[in-house]
């Protein structure tokens, strides 16, 4: 982060219910969000085998109104946004011109039921005034944009597993199941807009849902008891870290920051060279990051599988005949795979999959091999 | 054993001492409330019979999910016996801290730390850290 963490951490709607629960709050990002509620490792599987409910209004929503808005976006993120059709939903990045990644996001194309269109960023909440600040900077005086940062006026909330679409099905006036994955929809909830997405970051189906602040006590209700035959639970941060970590998705901070780029990190399907029309883009980072795919890449984000039971954790070095060759940039004990998995960098020679590495945990040197990532994957 | 008849580091470790033909005997284990913190443990590195320890400092380690503990030792001494079959059942953490989820047994030297507590003000340390 570039600023300080606020003195008072903001509160989600949800934070009297989550002390409620008795979950365990921890600061993050300058949140007060709960971590667990009863074990990491029985959030983790009851999100993989059934159904549970993530609070995560701390995520940036920002909303891009007027004409100018596809073109600025354009402009702002690796992928293409204005050939985008309604309803669709894409992950992308924000680069800094020597593109170093400043966040990754998804955005939205939306349409109100008045036929209003425009477009939505989800941020990571560490990012948010940063990427609110660099877009800011970054806007043509002529452009017909106006940002909104919706934030703190809506909750969002993560309904995940294989039971989710099941669980929030009966109570909206959309069919989310004959939705896409990565589609959005605006619809009405007690006659007020909330958007609904298939998209989630635990590697399970399920779907997200962007309502005002005000409904979201009443919502989470009956969220709740449409999901009791399915045994929905909450969930906290520390089960979405081990089921994204599953999953391999990257996290800011760890995973990605501003001087990783995109190809090192794996996420070169998130970088559109050319639109629709297979006319070249004009995107901030293009050029840095044309220049470093010609010249050959350092390092690149793998998947490393251990022996034993202990993990290899963020910061910890990777190793080859004792020299150091990369970094672990997450690990932890898989609740899923019942091993530890970490992500690390390693220097591109020793990027291949099956190749012998050691990781020094705490002052041992434990053997590990690179692996395919995902370390999980859902079925169906 | 019980709780209350044992003595706390302010780092969550128990340790009860026991005079054996003069010579004192500290088993030494980790306080139910640790283990409810830390939940979902996974991995127990215990010492070496044999090791010397040092009141105070580092003796072994435990991991759960989230992160990983330094367990640290409330006597000085020479490691005489650990349980073998506790990291491969740390579930006995859980269900019985104070007795079957012993860790090591120590050959105490010199005098005990002054500054043990109690389990009255073990339990206060608790009540204002949770």
């Amino acid at each position: 982060m570039n600023e300080a963490a606020p003195s008072n951490p903001s509160q989600t709607a949800l934070f009297q219910w989550h002390v409620a629960q008795d979950a365990r709050m921890v600061d993050f990002a300058g949140w007060e969000m709960p971590i667990q509620y009863t074990s990491i490792v029985e959030e983790h599987q009851a999100t993989r085998n059934n159904v549970t409910l993530f609070d995560v209004s701390h995520m940036g929503r920002l909303r891009f109104n007027g004409d100018g808005a596809g073109a600025l976006l354009d402009r702002m993120l690796t992928r293409s946004v204005s050939d985008m059709q309604v309803g669709q939903v894409r992950y992308s990045l924000i680069c800094n011109h020597e593109g170093g990644i400043l966040d990754d996001v998804l955005v939205y194309h939306l349409e109100t039921p008045s036929g209003t269109r425009y477009f939505l960023l989800v941020v990571n909440a560490s990012n948010r005034n940063k990427i609110i600040q660099w877009i800011e900077a970054q806007w043509p005086d002529e452009a017909a944009v106006e940002l909104c940062d919706r934030t703190l006026e809506t909750s969002m909330l993560a309904i995940q597993g294989p039971k989710a679409l099941e669980t929030v099905e009966p109570l909206l006036s959309i069919q989310v199941s004959g939705m896409k994955y990565f589609h959005a929809k605006v619809t009405n909830q007690m006659n007020k807009p909330c958007i609904v997405s298939r998209t989630g970051y635990t590697g399970e189906d399920g779907v997200e849902l962007i309502i005002r602040k005000d409904q979201t006590a009443h919502i989470l209700q009956n969220i709740l008891a449409a999901g009791r035959k399915f045994d929905i639970s909450p969930a906290g941060l520390g089960a979405r870290d081990t089921l994204r970590l599953e999953a391999a998705m990257p996290l800011y901070g760890h995973e990605l920051n501003e001087s990783i780029n995109p190809l090192e990190a794996g996420l070169g399907f998130a970088v559109s060279w050319q639109d629709g029309q297979g006319n070249d883009r004009d995107f901030i980072g293009r050029d840095a990051l044309a220049d470093l795919q010609s010249a050959g890449l350092q390092k690149r984000r793998v998947g490393l599988q251990l022996e034993g039971r202990r993990a290899a954790r963020e910061g910890y070095s990777v190793l080859r005949a004792g020299q150091p060759i990369g970094t672990v940039t997450s690990g932890t004990y898989s609740p899923t795979l019942e091993r530890p998995i970490s992500m690390a960098y390693v220097d591109l020679q020793y990027a291949e999959v099956g190749t012998e590495v050691e990781v020094d945990i705490r002052g041992k040197s434990v053997s590990a091999t690179v692996c395919c990532l995902p370390f999980y994957k859902r079925t169906g | 054993m019980n709780a209350e008849a044992l003595l706390y580091c302010d780092t969550h470790e128990w340790v009860f001492v026991t005079d054996e033909d003069g010579q004192q005997i500290a088993t030494v284990g980790i306080s139910a409330f640790a283990v409810e913190q830390l939940t979902d443990l996974v991995y127990m590195e215990l010492p070496t019979v044999g090791a010397a320890v040092t009141g105070g400092e580092e003796f072994g380690e435990v991991e759960s999910v989230k992160a990983v503990s330094a367990l640290y030792s409330p006597v000085s001494g020479t490691v005489i016996e650990v349980n073998e079959g506790l990291p491969d059942n740390l579930d006995i953490l859980n269900s019985d801290p104070y007795s079957a989820g012993w860790i090591m047994k120590v050959k105490v030297d010199g005098a005990l730390p002054a500054n043990l507590l109690d389990y009255d003000a073990y339990q206060r340390q608790c009540g204002e850290s949770g």
